[in-house]
């Protein structure tokens, strides 16, 4: 299936006023409703809770999933250390509620949501995607969230929004990587619109079944299938909407190593190692690496005539 | 006459083997067990040639000729973690593949490097024994000086390796530093006036 996205969002994709805004009114009925019980029982939002009404997806690989263990214990996550171990080590301390996600920029409607409504702007689905790091090594992860559209359409981007910049909370006292000068923070990512608008890009909250554990970027992350890992910003504060492309926190690192698009590419090496084939967790040999991680058929036509190597 | 350690330092040097092999069997190695073998020879190598390296100073500041009689055992140690970190590399990182080990040798440069220091490591390795070391003679000294330029390649590796914190490759490189510039002939020359004016100060304070 082939799916054509123009870089603009079709005036038959904007909500009227009239209807987001009733479904405003219904989702402030809906929290004050669903937070009345919640009064001092904030705890029971963290990793290992089941998340409700979570519904199967069209987007469910037939691979077989990578262990929970594995998924929690082996993370790229700096602002816990730069070891894999690092993040489920040091991210007991770290509290992702109360978290507000502000919505910036070039939008009509900039908003800051707190993210217990964020958790229910949306119905709650489960992905099955493969992850692709930059160092050559792959899971495949059960991910729940819901599209990031869904949130881009409510702010309503206007004509200077051609890019979305995402930043993750910067707070020394609960991620000690920050106080390491290891990378230049806050970490800060970004799609173009286009991308951001592909409905596999997906707005995660929770990780097989359950509320997103603290080492995998609670409380809500950016999950985008198809490009390294590390274009999926996690512990996400800001959603900023802007003209030019976000000077990603990667490329001020190392520019000539790490580019803006960082899209899953077996042709295009890293300056310094291969990319054709990656290590699957819990696989003894390497497999072949998949164009776009296997997801071109929808994200492909997003990138026609582009030369890959230069735009890496 | 001084004690024969070596049995003992055999023994500690095959623990870090031992720890492998503990954690392989209790799924202790993580999520991706192939890269920590990798790492962990690798660092092993790391050390074993610092070790080795730092016999010879040491023996200078403390005055204890007999500990080179160790030197052997240690680099051959430093050598036998290599082969293990090289054969991890070509077995389960490229699965033998020929055509892409020689792409990957050619084409990445801490790959180059890691593999000229083991390439290096080989002549070393097979002129250690007592009848090689006649036979060279004066000529197995220059031939076995190669582990400065080993030491060097093998933190070279490492730093190229590492994808933003440097940490770690530059406490190697400092510890290179430190071992390569004991060497230096005005600053070996005073180590043995260095252990007699601290053999001083110490009579002096007990």
């Amino acid at each position: 299936m082939l799916i054509l996205k123009p870089s603009h969002i079709p005036s038959s994709e904007i909500t009227p006023p009239e209807v987001y805004q009733q479904r405003r009114r219904f989702m402030q009925g809906m929290t004050a409703l669903a937070a009345a019980p919640l009064v001092g029982a904030a705890t029971e939002v963290q990793a290992g809770v089941k998340l409700a009404g979570v519904r199967a997806s069209q987007y469910t690989l037939a691979e077989s999933k990578t262990p929970y263990k594995d998924i929690t214990t082996y993370n790229n996550f700096y602002e816990f250390g730069t070891g894999k171990e690092d993040p489920a080590e040091r991210a007991g301390a770290f509290n992702p509620r109360p978290w507000t996600v502000s919505i910036e920029g070039a939008v009509k409607n900039a908003k800051t949501y707190d993210i217990d409504a964020l958790l229910k702007l949306a119905p709650l689905e489960e992905r099955v995607y493969r992850l692709r790091c930059v160092e050559g090594w792959s899971m495949v992860i059960p991910w729940v969230g819901f599209s990031l559209a869904e949130i881009v359409r409510r702010a309503e981007p206007t004509a200077n929004a051609k890019y979305v910049e995402f930043v993750t909370l910067q707070d020394p006292k609960q991620f000690p990587g920050q106080r390491s000068r290891v990378l230049n923070w806050p970490y800060i990512e970004g799609l173009r619109l286009d991308e951001a608008m592909n409905p596999l890009t997906l707005l995660t909250v929770g990780l097989y079944g359950e509320v997103l554990p603290n080492q995998n970027g609670a409380p809500v992350r950016l999950v985008v299938p198809w490009k390294y890992g590390f274009k999926s910003a996690k512990s996400i504060a800001k959603i900023r909407f802007v003209e030019k492309p976000p000077l990603t926190a990667w490329m001020q690192a190392a520019p000539q190593e790490y580019g803006f698009y960082s899209n899953v590419n077996p042709t295009v090496d890293h300056p310094r190692w291969s990319q054709a084939r990656e290590r699957r967790i819990g696989e003894f040999f390497k497999r072949d690496t998949l164009m776009f991680n296997g997801y071109g058929e929808q994200v492909a036509q997003m990138y026609r005539g582009m030369d890959l190597k230069r735009y890496f | 006459m001084t004690r024969n350690y070596k049995p003992w330092l055999f023994l500690i040097c095959l623990l870090p083997l031992a720890r492998l092999g503990y954690l392989a069997f209790n799924g202790g190695l993580g999520a991706n067990p192939i890269e920590f073998i990798t790492r962990s020879t690798g660092t092993w190598t790391l050390v074993g040639l610092m070790i080795t390296l730092g016999v010879t100073p040491l023996r200078r500041l403390t005055g204890r000729n007999e500990l080179i009689r160790y030197r052997r055992m240690l680099g051959l140690f430093a050598f036998f973690y290599a082969s293990l970190h090289f054969t991890t590399y070509i077995w389960l990182d490229q699965s033998f593949n020929p055509a892409t080990i020689f792409k990957d040798i050619y084409k990445r440069p801490f790959i180059t490097i890691g593999f000229a220091a083991f390439l290096l490591l080989l002549p070393l390795a097979i002129t250690s024994t007592n009848a090689m070391m006649r036979r060279l003679g004066r000529r197995w000294q220059q031939l076995h000086r190669l582990v400065y330029v080993i030491g060097s390649l093998g933190v070279l590796h490492y730093w190229w390796l590492v994808k933003k914190d440097l940490t770690q490759p530059l406490i190697y490189g400092l510890v290179l530093a430190t071992l390569l510039s004991l060497r230096l002939p005005f600053i070996a020359s005073r180590l043995p006036s260095l252990r007699l004016r601290l053999k001083s100060v110490q009579t002096k304070t007990t």
